[in-house]
């Protein structure tokens, strides 16, 4: 019986950052690929609260959202730090995350999935938002520094999952003209070693995705 | 070389209330500064450009940001004195989740009971709310606190709210305690520790100026 589960799906975001996280420690799992629309009575006993995935399962105990999860696994096992030392760091670290989760990918998805005005105002706001990582990115290989980090991993949507979304939709929101830096950060991420064996192939992402677009596109 | 510490907030933030009680319970002395948020002042500004909000700890010149990350830092810092985090992984992961629910189910509920005028939107917020409210006495059990038997992290992050219970109940015209008397209890001793008697703005106060606010803006 396999020590370590994780109840995930292949196209979210947000268990895929779980499972870079496991790979990066070296940690061998069993991956539960969840139907999203069929639900199933494991996952939702694991995670009653908020019934998502990612949910980890370590010797029988769950744990749910992707950066508690993640933070989890930087703690429990040995191997490449994910969260930087030194505790400005991890600060700054937990707080593009937060922004990237709460404000930025929000704003992006709505950019791609909300029809009309909602739509309209999403590219907009996410236009601005991403202003601030570009700015945070400049000078720097990866937002971890020399190396992929917490913020990069948790970067995910921006670095690989948008660019094949807005294609779908026909946006041209993150672009090299308008994100220089952020672009050539996407670049490096893509092409990383440990990143590019295991991102999702992009033409079954562009066919998973295409439930999701914004009507009428 | 003394620790330089400043936090920018506002008296009656729930955020930044967090803030207070972790640094009371470290005893890290600090140098409060009000903010008013129709004015910010350029530091605020110049500290927190991103979201331009409170609370923010300046810490010998650098800023962080966000309450939550705020008392995590604070714990990680001065990490000798009162340890707000558990030291297992898994609890800590388990204290992580639930201040994270927290701040996802409850802050927005109770918004809308405050500020949405009489109707169904003013119910929804309720209903979550005391949902929200009745889960975390469940987590909370027979155990003093959310941290066992010490305050910790998920105390810190919910006991916030305590000041506000007043005008939730006042305006939302429902009683906490008749729901959640566990709950209550825990409060209470909670407030028997200093540092959060003393970091916890006065629920009347807060109470008086949201129905200021309301009539104000003619919220019913």
């Amino acid at each position: 019986m396999a020590e370590v589960k994780l109840f995930g799906c292949w196209y979210s975001r947000f268990s895929w950052r779980v499972e870079m996280a496991l790979k990066l420690k070296g940690v061998e799992y069993e991956f539960i690929d969840e139907d999203l629309s069929n639900k199933s009575p494991l996952l939702l006993k694991y995670n009653p609260i908020h019934k998502k995935v990612p949910v980890l399962l370590h010797n029988g105990k769950p744990i749910a959202e992707s950066s508690v999860i993640i933070e989890y696994i930087d703690e429990t096992w040995e191997g490449p730090s994910i969260l930087p030392q030194d505790p400005y760091e991890r600060a700054m670290a937990r707080f593009w995350v937060k922004f990237i989760d709460e404000k930025c990918g929000v704003a992006m998805w709505k950019a791609f999935s909300s029809p009309g005005e909602e739509g309209e105002k999403a590219i907009e706001e996410a236009a601005q938002l991403l202003k601030y990582l570009e700015e945070e990115i400049k000078g720097k290989k990866f937002f971890g520094g020399e190396n992929i980090g917490l913020v990069d991993i948790s970067a995910n949507f921006i670095g690989y999952w948008f660019g094949i979304i807005q294609k779908i939709v026909g946006l041209e929101l993150l672009t090299k003209e308008k994100y220089p830096n952020l672009c050539e950060w996407i670049d490096g991420y893509i092409n990383h070693s440990f990143i590019k064996d295991n991102l999702p192939p992009k033409d079954k992402m562009t066919e998973a995705f295409k439930a999701y677009a914004r009507p009428g596109y | 070389m003394a620790d330089e510490v400043i936090l920018l907030d506002t008296d009656f933030s729930i955020f930044g209330m967090r803030v207070r009680v972790a640094l009371a319970e470290k005893g890290i002395e600090y140098e409060y500064r009000e903010e008013d948020l129709a004015n910010k002042s350029p530091l605020l500004l110049e500290m927190n450009p991103v979201h331009k909000k409170i609370p923010v700890l300046i810490h010998n010149k650098k800023p962080i940001c966000e309450s939550l990350i705020i008392v995590q830092y604070i714990d990680e810092v001065w990490k000798d004195k009162s340890p707000l985090l558990p030291s297992d992984p898994y609890q800590r992961a388990q204290s992580r989740f639930w201040a994270d629910f927290i701040d996802k189910k409850m802050y927005m509920p109770g918004r809308k009971i405050l500020w949405t005028p009489k109707g169904e939107e003013k119910e929804a917020g309720k209903k979550e709310f005391i949902e929200s409210l009745k889960l975390l006495e469940g987590v909370l059990g027979e155990k003093p606190y959310f941290g066992g038997e010490d305050f910790g992290y998920v105390d810190v992050a919910l006991i916030t709210f305590y000041s506000w219970f007043y005008a939730y109940e006042t305006i939302g015209e429902f009683s906490i305690e008749q729901h959640c008397p566990k709950l209550m209890e825990w409060a209470k001793r909670c407030m028997e520790r200093e540092s959060v008697s003393k970091s916890l703005a006065d629920p009347h106060k807060i109470c008086d100026t949201v129905l200021m606010l309301r009539k104000k803006h003619g919220v019913e």
